[in-house]
């Protein structure tokens, strides 16, 4: 690093180079990624890193990490519900562990433990089957007791005064919070490095899906785009690309609205989350308590933030932390989730052929970004699907074997 | 905020009310239907960007009926909602105008 300081020092062109470079738009490219968030840009990093694809253009209508990538709470986890959800994200995780190293960019990951809250004796039941399931397939997750509790969390109301009195919690050391913007960065450099493309404010109006059996090119705002191969990689809007190649998806999109106070003095070490009171709370670096909570009451494509939502969850963090009475709220903002009737994705091939999904991605998306970009180049290079996402294939549901997920953040259950 | 007329209750605010998804209708001949079209039935949906959808809604917080509404998702309005009977109830503008 300080080698590295010296050498940008002592170098005349300045300003150091982008992290990612403008390109021209090429009339042909092998794959074309739709998205240009964690997810779209992993996958074109993969591609270049294990398989050798390097003619790939990623495009985004916005900006890089616009979408949900950049609207997320930022919390990494594995101690989902279903063996398949658990083996996938504790994937996620693993690499997400070493993805400092292998960006070569600091994505500031903290795996200071995350603490789902039970409520109710349902609750305790619910996360004693979790962390059994966890533990089965190796990913480090207990139940803890007050007792406990009290230590990994001094501040956290435990008396019996709220209405939702605290019995247990499902403890998982490994979960922690990144700097999620990083990790866009730092894919988009890597793949960039690695020879694909990224188009910001390029976006995709229409998929030529020639006779309506293969995938002949895309039409951009900036033109058309010859390829044999498009990976759907967005978040909200995976239903109105998939209606281009004439395929109805099942999951309707849903806001998520989230909030960040002013910077508190560091109180609060692990993530907390109550699936009773519908909160999750970290805080960040800066101090600042990030706070998300449900879906909004009903589907839209609205990025509005609502007064409806603060009230809540205002009432349901003051129930964790008393204290927070008079901390105020510094932005607020929403992002798209698209809700899955099991609340897992839907990754994998189509009926059309050359079109690949990786959507559906709900209030779980970002912390699958990693695993995500690794199977889908997988899929795109060798034209077979890895075991480790063939659950989330789009056929499971005309087969009616789905992957209820009530693991998932933010879903009411 | 969202305003929503139940058919039994009239003008209500949203927060009376549960969201039951985009309709979908059920296949014609059930015994029939095969299983591609039970799926395609219980779960694809449209999930349109714009334009008005028929959607369910349940009126929890009163008088318990489930009904339709045609929403605009662009305004997000309702542009008029009915029972499943096919009751069609004048939106909040028509009612207004019918008065006056």
């Amino acid at each position: 690093m300080a080698l590295k300081l010296i050498r940008q020092a002592l170098n005349r062109h300045r300003p150091p180079p982008r992290m990612w470079r403008v390109q021209p738009l090429k009339k042909r490219y092998d794959v074309v990624i739709i998205g240009g968030g964690a997810h779209g840009l992993a996958c074109a990093h993969y591609l270049a890193k294990d398989h050798g694809v390097t003619d790939v253009a990623v495009l985004e209508k916005s900006y890089i990490g616009s979408g949900g990538s950049g609207r997320n709470t930022a919390i990494i986890r594995a101690n989902y519900l279903t063996p398949e959800g658990v083996r996938f994200y504790h994937q996620s995780v693993k690499l997400y562990e070493d993805l400092t190293g292998e960006l070569d960019f600091n994505v500031m990951f903290s795996q200071r433990g995350h603490l789902t809250l039970a409520h109710t004796d349902g609750d305790v039941r619910t996360m004693r089957r979790r962390a059994e399931v966890n533990r089965l397939q190796g990913v480090d997750s207990r139940l803890v007791w007050p007792e406990e509790l009290v230590r990994l969390c001094p501040l956290l109301d435990l008396s019996q005064h709220p209405r939702y009195p605290i019995l247990a919690a499902l403890y998982h050391p490994p979960g922690g919070i990144i700097r999620h913007d990083a990790v866009v960065w730092g894919y988009a450099h890597q793949a960039d490095l690695g020879g694909a493309h990224i188009h910001q404010q390029t976006e995709v109006t229409d998929i030529d899906a020639g006779n309506g059996s293969t995938v002949q090119g895309v039409q951009t705002t900036r033109g058309y785009v010859e390829t044999g191969t498009v990976l759907n990689a967005t978040a909200g809007w995976g239903s109105t690309l998939a209606a281009m190649v004439g395929l109805e998806l099942p999951m309707e999109t849903f806001p998520l609205q989230a909030c960040v106070t002013e910077p508190l003095k560091p109180f609060l070490d692990p993530v907390i989350v109550s699936g009773s009171l519908h909160v999750y709370v970290s805080q960040s670096d800066r101090g600042e308590l990030v706070m998300g909570a449900s879906i909004d009451p009903y589907a839209s494509y609205s990025q509005d933030s609502s007064l409806d939502f603060l009230e809540g969850i205002a009432g349901h963090v003051l129930e964790l932390f008393p204290f927070l009475g008079k901390a105020r709220i510094l932005r607020q903002w929403a992002g798209l989730c698209e809700m899955p009737p099991d609340f897992s994705p839907l990754m994998g091939k189509t009926p059309v052929g050359g079109f690949l999904l990786d959507v559906g991605w709900g209030t779980y998306g970002f912390k699958a970004s990693p695993i995500c970009g690794k199977t889908m180049a997988a899929l795109i290079a060798s034209g077979e699907t890895p075991d480790l996402i063939a659950p989330f294939r789009l056929s499971r549901f005309a087969e009616l074997d789905l992957v209820g997920e009530k693991g998932a953040a933010s879903v009411g259950h | 905020m969202l305003i929503l007329s139940c058919p039994n209750c009239g003008e209500r605010n949203v927060s009376e009310f549960r969201f039951g998804g985009e309709n979908s209708p059920r296949p014609q001949s059930p015994m029939a239907a095969s299983e591609a079209e039970w799926a395609e039935y219980l779960y694809l949906r449209a999930n349109k960007m714009e334009g008005v959808q028929v959607e369910w809604w349940y009126h929890q917080a009163g008088c318990g009926l489930w009904f339709l509404a045609e929403r605009d998702w662009v305004a997000n309005e309702v542009v008029r909602t009915y029972t499943w009977e096919g009751v069609c109830v004048a939106s909040a503008s028509e009612t207004e105008a019918h008065d006056s």
